[in-house]
C-alpha cells in the first residue's frame, strides 16, 4: 500500500473572492477596519454579525458595489477594488448575482421579465431569456405564475423570483444580504433550501450575511464581523 | 443551580483564583452560582475531599480547632490543568446549558482568562450542531424534521445569550471586581 494520503490527493479548493485588511468609513464612522475574509469556489459562507458591524458593508466591498478606503478586494486572481467603475459594473453584471431583503423587483415587470433581465443585458435575445427565466421560475417552484407582477406576489414568492433572477446568468457568486430577513420562519427556510439547493447543483460559491444563526446553519462555514473586523469561528478551507 | 457535574470544577475555579476554606468558598459559590439553590456545606466538603484524593487540591495548612473548616485548600497542577481544559472546551452544544456557560464565563472573568475566545467557541460549537441539525431536516421526514426544529429554537435562544453576554463582557468583568 502506498503511504500516499487521499487527502494529499484532492485538489486544493480554489479561493474565489477574498478581502484583505479592508478599511472604510461613511463620513467619520468608521464600518470596516482591517476586514479580512476569503472564500473557496462552492462555498456557501454565512457572514454574520450584531446590527451595525459592519457585515454587509463587507459584502457591498467583496462585490465591488463599495470601494474600501484602504486593503484589497480580489476576485478569482484579479483585483477588483482598482477596477474603474465600468469594469466593476460589468463584472457584476457577467460574474455575480445579488439578492437582497427587500424591493429588488422591478414593478413594472412581470416575474419572468424580471428573471430575463440580466440576460437581456449581457446581450440575451428576448425570446432566450425569456424561456431561461420561465425554466428557472419552474425550477424554484413559481410554475403559472410568469406573467404577475411584484404587487400581485406573496413576500415568499417574489424573493424566489428575486433568487431566480440572481442565479439566472449562471452566476460564480451569489451575495445574499439578509435574504429571508422578511419573510416568516417557514417561508424562510423554503427559500434557503432553495437558494442552497440551486448553489450546490449550479457550484455556485455564497456569500450570505445573516443575524440569524438559524439561516447561516445553511452555510459550511462563518465568520462573525464585530466591530468592523472578522473573526473566523472555523477554519478557512484554503491555505494560507 | 449547575449541574452535578459542574460542581466540583466551579469549586476548583474558585481556588485557582485562591486558596480558600471551605466556608469561603461556598460563600462565593452561592453569590454568583447558587442564587437559587446554594450548595449545602456537606456537598462542598465531600466534593473538596473528594479533589484532594483525587490530587487536584491539597491541604495548605489547618487552623487549631475541630472541623473540616478549619483546612484551607490549594490547588494542584493537575487541578489547574483541568479547569484549563473544561474552560477551553465548549459545552456540548444541547439547548439549557446557560448556567455552565454562565459559570464559565464568570470564572474565566475572575481568573483574566479571555472570556470572549470562549463565548466563540462555544457559538462555532453551536453553529456546527445546528448545521447538523439542518442536515437531519433536509434529508429526513417530518417528524426528523419537526424535531430538530425544536433544538435548533432553543440552540438559537443559547446563541442569543451568548451574543448579549460577550456584549456585557466588560460590565460583567466590572461587577465581579466590585
Amino acid at each position: 500500500m502506498s503511504g500516499v494520503s487521499i487527502a494529499a490527493e484532492l485538489p486544493e479548493p480554489r479561493r474565489i473572492i477574498e478581502a484583505r485588511d479592508v478599511v472604510l468609513s461613511f463620513g467619520e464612522t468608521p464600518a470596516l477596519r482591517g476586514a479580512t475574509v476569503s472564500a473557496a469556489a462552492g462555498e456557501i459562507l454565512a457572514v454574520m454579525g450584531p446590527s451595525g458591524s459592519g457585515k454587509s458593508t463587507l459584502l457591498y466591498c467583496l462585490a465591488g458595489i463599495l470601494v474600501p478606503a484602504a486593503g484589497e478586494i480580489w476576485y478569482d486572481g484579479r483585483r477588483v477594488d482598482t477596477l474603474a467603475e465600468p469594469q466593476r459594473s460589468t463584472l457584476r453584471r457577467d460574474r455575480f448575482g445579488f439578492v437582497f431583503q427587500f424591493g429588488q423587483l422591478v414593478p413594472e415587470l412581470t416575474a419572468e421579465e424580471n428573471v430575463a433581465l440580466p440576460l437581456l443585458l449581457g446581450g440575451a435575445r428576448r425570446t432566450a431569456a425569456l424561456t431561461e427565466a420561465r425554466a428557472w421560475l419552474a425550477r424554484l417552484g413559481l410554475d403559472g405564475l410568469e406573467e404577475r407582477r411584484s404587487g400581485e406576489l406573496s413576500g415568499g414568492q417574489a424573493q424566489r423570483v428575486a433568487l431566480a433572477r440572481a442565479l439566472v446568468a449562471e452566476p460564480e457568486i451569489l451575495f445574499a444580504d439578509e435574504p429571508t430577513g422578511s419573510l416568516d420562519s417557514l417561508t424562510g427556510e423554503h427559500v434557503m433550501n432553495l437558494l442552497t439547493a440551486a448553489a450546490r447543483e449550479e457550484g455556485t460559491t455564497v456569500i450570505l450575511v445573516t443575524h440569524e444563526p438559524r439561516v447561516a446553519a445553511y452555510a459550511d462555514r462563518e465568520v462573525i464581523v464585530r466591530d468592523g473586523r472578522v473573526n473566523t469561528l472555523s477554519p478557512d478551507r484554503v491555505a494560507s | 443551580m449547575l449541574s452535578l457535574m459542574s460542581v466540583p470544577l466551579t469549586l476548583l475555579g474558585l481556588l485557582e483564583r485562591e486558596p480558600s476554606h471551605g466556608y469561603d468558598l461556598k460563600r462565593d459559590y452561592d453569590a454568583y452560582f447558587g442564587r437559587s439553590r446554594p450548595l449545602p456545606f456537606g456537598q462542598v466538603y465531600a466534593t473538596l475531599g473528594r479533589l484532594a484524593r483525587d490530587g487536584k487540591v491539597v491541604i495548605s495548612d489547618v487552623a487549631p480547632g475541630e472541623g473540616p473548616d478549619r483546612k484551607r485548600y490549594v490547588i494542584t497542577e493537575q487541578g489547574a490543568t483541568e479547569v484549563e481544559t473544561w474552560l477551553t472546551e465548549p459545552v456540548e452544544p444541547e439547548p439549557h446549558q446557560q448556567t455552565v456557560l454562565f459559570a464559565k464565563v464568570v470564572l474565566a472573568l475572575m481568573l483574566g482568562r479571555p472570556a470572549a475566545q470562549y463565548l466563540d467557541t462555544q457559538r462555532a460549537a453551536h453553529l456546527q450542531r445546528m448545521r447538523e441539525l439542518t442536515e437531519i431536516k433536509r434529508t429526513g421526514g417530518l417528524v426528523d424534521a419537526l424535531l430538530a426544529d425544536h433544538a435548533l429554537f432553543h440552540l438559537e435562544a443559547d446563541l442569543r445569550w451568548i451574543d448579549l453576554t460577550a456584549a456585557r463582557l466588560d460590565a460583567l468583568a466590572e461587577a465581579i471586581r466590585s
